[in-house]
């Protein structure tokens, strides 16, 4: 499966001429500032918008609609549903009846570390834990591609780690692909096999780095002087993309966060 | 940070005693205070009458008030069943047509664009002055009641509805987009529940509503003859000077109306409970 030249312009230049190849298996990350079309491009992979110019191109078998699945920034979970029927939700609109969808959902709930929690409501959860549920909801249909934006940034660090893990876990028993968007170079060096560093005004690719560092990476991973060296690079190539020229003709200032 | 190894138990501050003293003072206070209150105005009702010797059709003391509620329990419950089966009836449709037109207007921006309007204009348009044309088109006596406590209540549901069907997080509708939801199960199942909090705001708005909508209809219509509710008597007992008993049926009225409120109230907080915020009791 390859996702070919996707070019787009869209709106006020969100995205200029994005290309981006995506293979099966990738961990890819797409790391930039605020602002630099991550999240735009994200939406469009996902089909919940359209690109003004250029084309997603699937190579491989077609992708269903149960084939991606979606991680918000925010948990987004349905307040007034229990556990059980958010992850339920996107096997229900499919059809599934709750018998059915109960070994799939109780599964997911497992790999996520939730089980037990099933009747509990969302306010009763911890960010992290909600946004567990959120990754098993994404996951519940066995989707081929794995979109997530910036999933992680609302949680404190330890949460984080931990959830970084877990993810990099399920990544590699279910064999999905992942693209990843992300303002920390460490936690995209720390989960990714392929940064992808976009720069801004308007949304652009501005480089990539290869993560090599073979997988599992464990917390001892964090302190290596490998991983040290790879943030190094990825931060290089991101202060280049800070200061690269804005091919803006308004605004004085390009915002850099 | 400081440790305090001290194992034995910390006695409370004087702050932390005070603050406890205000929140069991606040507890029976909450209760005893309005009670206090509510005795006081009987009896200083009661000592007004006594002392300026008010003959009782003008102001019947509090007793006589009790006693007309006894001796007329008859007339005046039958009275009261009638007004609640209008109030009732009346929200009841309020509900269905309310959240009906709001799950239309939902459908679509243009629709509700359309027909917002004839909303407000019937919401804004005093409900005595409508009457008369209900009177010329309508023949039934409980039909015109109905109808006229049907246009005062459902309005709040209608409006309140309608926002809440329009407040649904964006990602979580991304989110039914993303999984190829109808459109029927993007109104089952997430715009619907969404617009829950707001649609009971609402219906409590619209249950006092109901009450004032019949009781102000049958003041109207009332000179037309056969009604029976409570806001008959009312009238009745006033041509006849018997004022003792038209201070029962207001009674019973503004009691329907607390008892309303109660009720739907308690609804809300059992629907919302487990998960709206307005229901939550302060916790942490």
């Amino acid at each position: 499966m390859r996702a070919v030249g996707k070019r787009f312009s869209n709106g006020v230049t969100a995205l200029e001429r994005v290309d981006l190849t995506l293979r099966e298996g990738d961990f890819l990350s797409l790391l930039g500032p605020s602002g630099c079309g991550k999240s735009t491009a994200l939406r469009i992979v996902a089909g919940l918008s359209s690109p003004t110019t250029g084309l997603l191109d699937w190579r491989g078998p077609p992708l269903a609609r149960t084939d991606i699945g979606f991680v918000f920034q925010e948990p987004t979970l349905m307040p007034w549903a229990n556990v059980f029927d958010n992850v339920w939700l996107p096997l229900r609109l499919k059809g599934v009846s709750r018998k059915d969808a109960t070994p799939a959902v109780s599964e997911m709930l497992e790999r996520v570390h939730l089980t037990g929690f099933e009747d509990a409501v969302p306010r009763e959860l911890s960010g992290g834990m909600k946004m567990r549920v959120s990754i098993a909801r994404g996951l519940v249909t066995k989707p081929r591609v794995l979109l997530m934006d910036e999933p992680f940034a609302a949680l404190d660090e330890i949460t984080r780690f931990t959830l970084n893990a877990d993810l990099l876990e399920l990544w590699q028993d279910e064999q999905f692909t992942v693209i990843f968007v992300t303002h920390s170079v460490f936690e995209s060096v720390f989960l990714s096999n392929r940064i992808v560093v976009m720069a801004a005004r308007p949304g652009r690719v501005f480089g990539e780095v290869a993560v090599d560092a073979p997988y599992p990476r464990d917390e001892a991973f964090r302190t290596s002087p490998e991983y040290a060296a790879l943030c190094r690079k990825t931060s290089d190539v991101l202060a280049g993309a800070m200061t690269a020229p804005a091919l803006t003709k308004a605004g004085a200032f390009d915002g850099v966060h | 940070m400081a440790s305090i190894d001290d194992s034995a138990p910390v006695p409370l501050d004087a702050e932390e005693m005070r603050r406890l003293r205000t929140a069991k003072l606040e507890r029976i206070g909450k209760w005893a205070f309005p009670i206090a209150i509510m005795c006081a105005a009987i009896v200083a009702w009661d000592r007004i009458v006594v002392w300026n010797a008010i003959p009782h059709y003008i102001l019947p003391r509090p007793q006589d008030v009790l006693q007309a509620l006894i001796d007329d329990r008859v007339l005046l419950f039958s009275s009261l069943m009638t007004t609640l089966r209008i109030t009732g009836l009346s929200l009841l449709l309020a509900v269905v047509g309310g959240v009906g037109l709001a799950v239309l207007f939902a459908q679509s921006k243009w629709v509700e664009m359309s027909f917002f309007p004839f909303a407000i204009v019937l919401q804004v348009t005093p409900i005595v002055a409508i009457f008369p044309l209900i009177n010329i088109y309508v023949d039934n006596q409980m039909t015109k009641l109905l109808l006229c406590a049907w246009i005062v209540a459902f309005f709040p549901i209608l409006s309140n509805t309608t926002l809440g069907l329009n407040s649904v997080d964006r990602n979580l509708r991304d989110l039914f987009r993303l999984n190829g939801a109808t459109r029927w199960q993007e109104l089952r199942y997430l715009r619907l529940p969404a617009a829950m909090p707001y649609f009971l705001g609402g219906l409590k708005i619209a249950g006092g509503l109901a009450l004032i909508g019949a009781v102000v209809a049958e003041f109207v219509a009332g000179s037309a003859g056969q009604s029976s509710g409570l806001a008959s008597r009312i009238i009745e007992a006033g041509y006849r000077l018997r004022t003792a008993r038209l201070f029962a049926a207001l009674i019973l009225i503004s009691l329907t109306g607390i008892v309303i409120f109660l009720v739907l109230s308690w609804i809300s907080h059992m629907v919302l409970r487990r998960w709206h915020e307005s229901a939550m009791k302060q916790e942490r």
